[in-house]
């Protein structure tokens, strides 16, 4: 059931530490092709150019937050069925509910390990791969 | 201000008062009616008293129209009272995640630099060795016991590099910290420049008197739950330890929990 490695990954977080500690651990795993946005703003461009196979974004950003970036995501027809795992520090009950009615396949608290990271990762491209949602 | 509300009020009716008063008393002091004249000066006796109990309500009434303001700015109270020792908490938060995370990567460093040392001392002097069995320089003996040491050392090289690459993942992961911190700090800044305006605000209140009264408490009560839901729309950043309630999730395992029990 190994997921193809060669899936462009877009990370989104405003912080570049947590980027490049993303963008390893995904290296770790096998996915070299990782690109990079510091808010919802600068990565819905990147995403609306296509060629985007996995989303991974925080909630908590300057200008566009991860919540609202996920939204356009679902609201757009050529994106909507992108799957998108959230990894943020925001824990609320509340935002975990939410995050999951505007349609986000997988969310992470942070601090998380490289575990959590691999296994929520799996999980998703199980379900894509089973076809559903 | 009050001074000239002051004096308008004895300018108007009250001088009329006194006019008409001081005319009365001639006239009695005149008629040499005694008694006439001493009525005549209760009666601005009375006058005088009755504007200095307006005074003192006018003066009252600043007083606790200044108290109320100082009351009023609920907000500064919640500051002094709440955030400022919570702000105070998430610094000291913010240190001790910072000295967990220098503590975490020092320890990769002390583990694994021996490790990295050892392979290379232990390389050189096998490179040496096998040198020396290119140039032909080794007996059977000697060559047998190279090959034994080779041989363990291949199987070290591959041991010691995988912990040495588990270590550099552990420093990876320390790094987490520079996000949770950063994020933390940047709401202690929102609170400083909120005490900031907030203070500005009580020195022009203090300097000149509240004039119209602020929303209702009521209004401010929505208005407060509405910038509550506001944040959470935002993002709250991360909870502190043992903070947060129920309505936080404790870790990973709490949001599998809580997203299985939504279909996930």
């Amino acid at each position: 059931m190994a997921a193809d490695k060669n899936i462009k990954i877009l990370v989104v977080d405003d912080f570049s530490t947590m980027r490049r500690i993303i963008k390893n651990l995904l290296r770790e795993l096998g996915y070299n092709n990782v690109v990079e946005a510091d808010d919802g703003n600068t990565a819905l461009p990147i995403l609306q150019k296509g060629g985007i196979d996995f989303l991974i974004t925080d909630w908590n950003m300057p200008g566009m937050t991860g919540l609202e970036l996920l939204k356009h995501v679902r609201a757009d027809a050529n994106l909507k069925d992108l799957p998108t795992l959230m990894v943020t520090a925001e824990a609320k009950r509340e935002q975990i509910m939410e995050a999951a009615q505007a349609g986000v396949n997988g969310y992470i608290v942070k601090p998380f390990t490289a575990a959590t990271l691999r296994e929520k990762i799996d999980k998703i491209f199980e379900r894509v791969q089973a076809g559903g949602g | 201000m009050n001074t000239m509300r002051r004096e308008q009020g004895s300018s108007g009716a009250d001088l009329e008062a006194y006019r008409r008063a001081a005319q009365q008393l001639l006239e009695h002091v005149e008629a040499g009616d005694g008694e006439g004249a001493q009525t005549v000066i209760d009666d601005l006796t009375h006058l005088r008293e009755t504007e200095l109990f307006r005074e003192l309500g006018t003066l009252t009434r600043d007083l606790h129209e200044a108290i109320k303001a100082f009351n009023y700015d609920e907000r500064l109270a919640d500051i002094t009272s709440q955030e400022i020792p919570d702000a105070r908490e998430r610094l000291n938060y913010v240190i001790t995640m910072t000295e967990q995370a220098a503590h975490r990567t020092l320890t990769v460093i002390e583990g694994s630099a021996p490790l990295a040392q050892q392979l290379a001392e232990e390389g050189g002097q096998l490179a040496e060795r096998w040198q020396a069995f290119q140039r032909r320089e080794l007996n059977v003996e000697e060559f047998r016991e190279l090959s034994r040491e080779l041989g363990g050392f291949l199987e070290r090289v591959q041991a010691d590099s995988r912990q040495i690459s588990d270590q550099l993942n552990e420093a990876l992961m320390a790094q987490d910290y520079q996000d949770l911190t950063g994020q933390i700090i940047r709401k202690v800044i929102a609170l400083v420049e909120e005490v900031e305006a907030n203070l500005v605000q009580l020195v022009r209140i203090s300097g000149q008197r509240f004039e119209a009264d602020g929303p209702s408490r009521p209004a401010r009560a929505a208005e407060d739950a509405e910038a509550a839901s506001e944040r959470m729309r935002r993002g709250e950043g991360p909870t502190l330890p043992g903070q947060g309630g129920d309505d936080v999730v404790s870790g990973q395992d709490e949001v599998d929990d809580l997203l299985s029990s939504l279909g996930f």
